[in-house]
């Protein structure tokens, strides 16, 4: 009776041993890029550091198939700001870095300050390969190249058709688009919305509605010379005032972009619209899986706007720089944007792509067949200006949307937490 | 025997007097007796330091030095990457102790600290003596208790984030269930400390249990016999005797858990995605925010401020816990 009674407890126990050994040794194999530069046999390994979705894992194996030097590898962030916390604490260190990093615009000019640390990527092949104004922001005062642009924001509306039908309201995208002239409209049409299908929010996050809104403003936190304007900048406070009182009105779900709640809302009719950059069709594609009824609206209230957009870099801590420069000038070829996004909706900045028929024929499954390639190109010429971006506006820009997530949370009055907001510029120095 | 002999001659001549000549040798003979002596002695005072002194070397290289040179850039203008600037004296305490963030997350590491800390000991005291009884399938029992333990906590913080989301988590759900209003976890300060808390103490909770357990098993059982003899219950025994019994352990645990809790880094951190603790930083712990300062306001020598400022904060934390518990420890005995 005895014996297998044990003898089970004790297979029971090794059982679980092994558990806790193969978790452990899980945990401990998370971290693996930062060792040499080469692989096992022989092959340079280079490694891209990039966020959110790039759109680079087909044209990686692609890469890796097509020559027999080099293997390449790459690294995702969950988030644009965890990529950058890894970023500024490699870059202190001086390793680590991988040997492409992707920079998003918001805090290029903070890193422009440290541009001894990358390579200059000046090329005559490249010249004249993106937008003048995406190349002129890459280049550092003395005249080097410091990124290779991989995509624009250039804005629409998401909306969702099914929801919208619910309301009452058209749900053709050409219609739809009729309704977002200006975000006064947007805003009315919202509150029309939510009226009708209360359980709805109209958009996805106060701070997401209020970026879209910086993103027009031309020198909102800084201004040419950059310096901190923030707290006087009439245009701040406006967009401030907005959004807290659309949130009042109950058209915010009042979740935090990013947060886990915001990713869920995807799948539980959260909210009806989004403000949609080309990059974040993939995101909402990924976070929405399954949901029907999502399309998009050739429109942007006020407008156009640029949201985002990022740059490939080669830091000069790396091994391999010249390989590394070859793959970053590879990815962000025309040809290879173009598929990265039909994979991912990373819209190019890359002259050559904007008249591709490969870019313009795109259309989306997912967002019931619309011609994304096309509305997109559209939404980018409809971009005035590319606002103005100084060292401090990643700071800032967190502390004005705590200000915001502040009053959609409850934990102060739209007032208080304007002098917050004014308090932390003033700390911000 | 002639191995014998020769061994004993010399110290036969050594210990004639008659011969003139012989005197030196002699002398050279006791010299050397006694640096053979001297050596021992000195063997028997260093050696135990020279087996010791690779931890301590060691911990000069990774304690001290990291030590010392956070004070060197505290005193500095230094800019994560642009590096030294000029000397700043004690500036950057004095703009860290002005800071009203700085207080913030001081409030807050105390509450998490507490939160955490004082149901750890308490349910892994109670856990070490549960599985210090005559259970079936012991082994398993004890180490699944430290299964928590090994998993990393950023995977950790990912499953709790989802059961703590403040609309669609787990967590909710079940006060919902019992007919409560949702509680919201990543706004409310406390309730926000709650889940924080309890992050932490599923991480540790085991980790303590196991260390408990360890000095309950030394403790001899004839004691709980001759307890149980004059009609002293399961609990009684475990609170005025395997308590008291352990209380160096107790003391271990409590100082090694301070330590940790008021460095509470990854949980909280992970909590939110600005990773500065909510909207009003609400759940910012100190580390955290010497994170912020550093690799947010790139400002090195206030984060070094910050980091010597906490140093100074678990030391005074250590040394009330350790008069407390003393002097808890000497009452019982008293009585």
């Amino acid at each position: 009776m005895q014996t297998p009674n044990t003898r089970r407890v004790r297979l029971a126990t090794s059982a679980l041993l092994a558990l806790t050994l193969a978790t452990t040794a899980a945990a401990c194999g998370g971290d693996d890029g930062d060792e040499g530069g080469t692989t096992a046999d022989g092959k340079i390994k280079l490694t891209v550091a990039t966020f959110n979705e790039f759109g680079y894992e087909e044209l990686i194996e692609e890469y890796n198939a097509m020559q027999d030097e080099v293997v390449v590898e790459q690294k995702k962030a969950g988030t644009a700001n965890e990529h950058q916390d890894n970023l500024y604490t490699k870059l202190a260190a001086g390793s680590g870095l991988s040997d492409i990093e992707a920079i998003e615009v918001d805090w290029w000019a903070a890193l422009m300050e440290q541009s001894d640390a990358f390579v200059d990527l000046s090329d005559p092949e490249v010249e004249s390969r993106w937008l003048d104004w995406k190349t002129e922001a890459a280049t550092s005062p003395d005249g080097a190249l410091i990124g290779y642009g991989t995509d624009i924001g250039p804005e629409g509306i998401c909306y969702r058709s099914d929801l919208f039908k619910k309301a009452g309201l058209p749900t053709d995208r050409e219609e739809v688009a009729q309704l977002f002239g200006t975000w006064d409209d947007y805003f009315e049409t919202g509150r029309d919305f939510v009226e009708k299908v209360p359980d709805v929010a109209w958009y996805d996050a106060s701070g997401a509605t209020a970026q879209a809104m910086i993103n027009q403003v031309e020198y909102s936190f800084e201004d040419e010379d950059n310096n901190v304007i923030a707290a006087d900048n009439p245009e701040v406070k406006e967009v401030f005032d907005t959004v807290t009182a659309m949130a009042e009105e109950g058209l915010s779900t009042n979740l935090v972009q990013w947060s886990e709640d915001w990713t869920a809302s995807f799948q539980d009719d959260g909210f009806a619209t989004m403000a949609c950059p080309g990059w974040m069709l993939g995101v909402i594609e990924g976070n929405a899986e399954g949901v029907k009824g999502w399309d998009i609206a050739n429109v942007f209230p006020g407008g156009g706007g640029n949201w985002g957009g990022s740059y490939l870099t080669v830091p000069a801590q790396g091994d391999n720089v010249e390989e590394a420069k070859e793959l970053a000038k590879w990815l962000t070829a025309p040809e290879q944007q173009i598929k990265a996004f039909q994979a991912k909706g990373t819209f190019p900045s890359q002259v050559d792509a904007l008249d591709d028929p490969a870019l313009t024929g795109t259309t989306s499954e997912f967002f019931n067949g619309a011609p994304t390639g096309e509305i997109l190109a559209e939404r980018a010429e409809a971009v005035p200006f590319i606002a103005h971006k100084g060292p401090k506006f990643a700071d800032i820009n967190t502390a004005f949307q705590q200000a915001i997530q502040r009053v959609d949370e409850g934990k102060e009055s739209a007032d208080e937490a304007w002098d917050s907001f004014l308090a932390d510029v003033e700390r911000l120095g | 025997m002639k191995a014998g002999s020769t061994a004993v001659k010399p110290v036969g001549d050594a210990g004639s007097p008659v011969s003139p000549t012989g005197g030196r040798p002699d002398i050279e003979g006791v010299r050397r007796a006694a640096w053979r002596q001297r050596l021992s002695r000195l063997d028997t005072l260093v050696s135990p330091y020279v087996f010791v002194s690779p931890f301590f070397l060691l911990f000069v290289v990774v304690g001290m030095f990291p030590l010392a040179y956070t004070a060197w850039v505290s005193v500095h203008d230094w800019g994560l990457l642009a590096g030294r600037g000029d000397f700043a004296g004690a500036d950057n305490y004095r703009r860290v102790l002005e800071d009203r963030y700085f207080w913030n997350a001081l409030r807050n590491t105390i509450s998490i600290f507490l939160l955490s800390s004082i149901p750890q000991v308490l349910i892994a005291l109670g856990l070490a003596g549960l599985l210090d009884t005559q259970l079936r399938a012991r082994g398993l029992w004890r180490m699944s208790v430290l299964l928590p333990f090994v998993v990393a906590p950023a995977a950790v913080a990912l499953i709790f984030g989802n059961v703590f989301g403040d609309r669609y988590g787990l967590a909710n759900e079940v006060v919902q269930a019992i007919g409560l209003d949702p509680i919201r976890w990543h706004v409310d300060t406390l309730a926000s400390h709650l889940a924080i808390a309890s992050m932490v103490n599923w991480r540790w909770t085991g980790y303590n249990a196991l260390i408990f357990l360890a000095a309950m098993q030394a403790v001899p059982r004839d004691v709980y016999e001759s307890a149980a003899l004059d009609g002293a219950g399961r609990i009684r025994q475990f609170v005025s005797m395997t308590v008291p019994m352990i209380r160096p352990t107790v003391l271990f645990v409590v100082i090694t858990s301070t330590i940790g809790g008021l460095q509470i880094f990854a949980e909280p951190r992970l909590f939110d995605t600005q990773g500065l603790g909510g909207s009003d930083r609400q759940y910012q712990t100190l580390t955290m925010y010497l994170w912020e300062l550093g690799w947010r306001v790139r400002d090195l020598g206030m984060a070094s401020a910050v980091a010597w400022l906490l140093f100074l904060i678990i030391i005074i934390f250590a040394l009330v816990n350790l008069l407390v518990s003393r002097r808890a420890g000497t009452l019982r005995g008293q009585r």
